[in-house]
This record gives C-alpha cells, sequence and structure tokens, in this order.
C-alpha cells in the first residue's frame, strides 16, 4: 500500500537532486534546470498531500507553481540568451562581477 | 497491487532522468533527460487522481518550457562544455546535511499533520476536472488574473530581452541593408 510518506520521501529525494544541481553545477543553464527539477518536487508533494487529505488547495498551488515556473524560464533564459550574447560564457562565475 | 508497481516503476524512472540531468556534462543529454523525467512526474500525477494536472505539466512543461530550452540552446555553444571547478568539501557537507534534515521533516510531516480538514474538499460526482473549475473561478480568481498577468509581463520580457534592435520599426527594417550586414 503507497501512503502519503512514500511519495514525501520520493518528493524529498527530487528535492535533493535538484538541490545537488543548484550548489555543485557552474553551468548557468543547468542551473536552470535543476530549478525545474526543484519546483516540480514540490509540486510532487502538493499533489500527494492533495489526495490523501481530500482537499483541492494543494493541486490549485501546484497550478500557480506551473505558471510560475514557466514565466522564470521565460524571462531567465531571455536574461541569460542576452548575457552569452554581452560575454560569450554561460559560466556563473562570469556573473560575479555585476558591472553592466 | 498495480499502484505500487506504477509508483516505483515512476519514482525510480523520475530520480534516474533527474539524475541524469543534473550530472550530465551535455546541456543536450540533460535537456533531453529532464524532459522525459517531467513526463514521468506527469505519471505521479495520474496516479494520485489529478487528471488535470498531469495534462497541464505535460502540455506546459514537456511542450512549452522544453521547447523553449531548446530554441534557447540555439544561441548557445551546446557542445562546448563549460569548465567546472571543483569546490570544497563544504558544499558536500552543507548536502548531507540538507537531505537529512529533509528526510526527518518529510517522515514527520503526516504525524504533524494529522488534524488537517480539508478546506476544498473533492466531491465524488463531480471529476477532477469539473471540481477544479469550479474552485479555480470562485476561491481562486484572483490569483489566476494575478498569474495570467504574471504570464503576459513574462512574454513581454521575454520578447523584448531576446529581439534586438527593437528601437527600430520592423516593417521598415529592409531599409537600411548595410546595417543588416553587420
Amino acid at each position: 500500500m503507497i501512503t502519503l510518506t512514500h511519495y514525501l520521501v520520493v518528493a524529498g529525494a527530487m528535492f535533493a537532486i535538484g538541490l545537488v544541481g543548484v550548489m555543485r553545477r557552474k553551468n548557468l543553464l543547468m542551473l536552470f534546470f535543476s530549478t525545474e527539477i526543484l519546483l516540480n518536487a514540490a509540486n510532487v508533494g502538493f499533489a500527494a498531500v492533495s489526495k490523501f487529505y481530500g482537499d483541492l488547495t494543494g493541486q490549485m498551488f501546484a497550478f500557480f507553481i506551473i505558471a510560475v515556473a514557466a514565466s522564470e524560464v521565460a524571462v531567465g533564459l531571455g536574461l541569460l540568451v542576452l548575457w552569452y550574447k554581452r560575454t560569450g560564457s554561460i559560466d556563473l562565475d562570469s556573473l560575479q562581477m555585476m558591472k553592466g | 497491487m498495480y499502484e505500487a508497481v506504477a509508483f516505483y516503476l515512476f519514482s525510480v524512472l523520475t530520480l534516474g532522468m533527474f539524475a541524469i540531468t543534473v550530472l550530465s556534462n551535455n546541456a543536450l543529454y540533460a535537456m533531453s533527460a529532464l524532459a522525459g523525467g517531467m513526463i514521468f512526474v506527469s505519471g505521479f500525477f495520474f496516479l494520485l487522481d489529478a487528471e488535470f494536472l498531469g495534462v497541464v505539466q505535460i502540455i506546459v512543461y514537456s511542450g512549452a518550457v522544453m521547447a523553449l530550452y531548446a530554441f534557447g540552446m540555439m544561441f548557445f555553444d551546446s557542445t562546448q562544455e563549460v569548465r567546472e571547478k571543483v569546490e570544497s568539501k563544504k558544499v558536500l557537507y552543507a548536502l548531507s546535511l540538507t537531505s537529512a534534515l529533509l528526510i526527518v521533516f518529510i517522515v514527520a510531516a503526516p504525524i504533524i499533520g494529522a488534524n488537517i480538514e480539508a478546506t476544498y474538499p473533492m466531491s465524488a460526482e463531480l471529476g477532477n476536472v469539473q471540481t477544479i473549475g469550479l474552485v479555480l473561478f470562485t476561491k481562486y480568481l484572483v490569483p489566476f488574473e494575478l498569474a495570467a498577468v504574471m504570464l503576459l509581463v513574462a512574454m513581454i520580457s521575454g520578447i523584448i530581452l531576446v529581439s534586438k534592435r527593437l528601437d527600430n520599426s520592423v516593417t521598415l527594417m529592409e531599409e537600411d541593408p548595410k546595417e543588416e550586414a553587420l
């Protein structure tokens, strides 16, 4: 029998994988991918809580998280393309100086 | 029985795909693995009786977000591997500590949340999609509209950031061919 804890453990493992990506990678594109993984882990957790408590609020929050993720990708990728055109690198260390 | 088989299959596949995404050095492999992982996450949603969420996950993530990444990747040299320095042990310690704390909270969460009662209960006679429509357009109408405005702002900012020479008119672009050659 699959309980809430099973789903939450999987969501936590996904979150840990995303966390490893965010802290370990220096490629800015990989940082975006890791952020997507983090948001998806939260979504799985919300959907699981929604199912096992019979409440729809979790699914609603998951929808808004998906909307936030979509707009984050649009703006972030635009900024990343602009940065790559300007410096020719998507290394995180090239962002250390914030002078334009 | 089938639920358990599906759950373990999807969890192994999802975690494997996301591990490939995080650990791969090739951006193209990472993107493909991420798209696969998103599809498997939608399998979780179908398993959890959230059909609408699963469909939205497939459409938005595997359709829109991955297409956006694929087009964005045309701007980068995706075969070039970003040289990544090896960090100190501090990151490793921090990650292990955070993961351990996360597991403790996860195991404790059902105990803490034992006396939660449903605010918007799922009804049996209406389907998942109908219930979501009812709740979304009554209780969550203002956040819904705000999300719509946020997506509009994100779309405009994406267009403005990536398109070059927005100060010139697009229809008058062919009148200065020497600028085009640059």
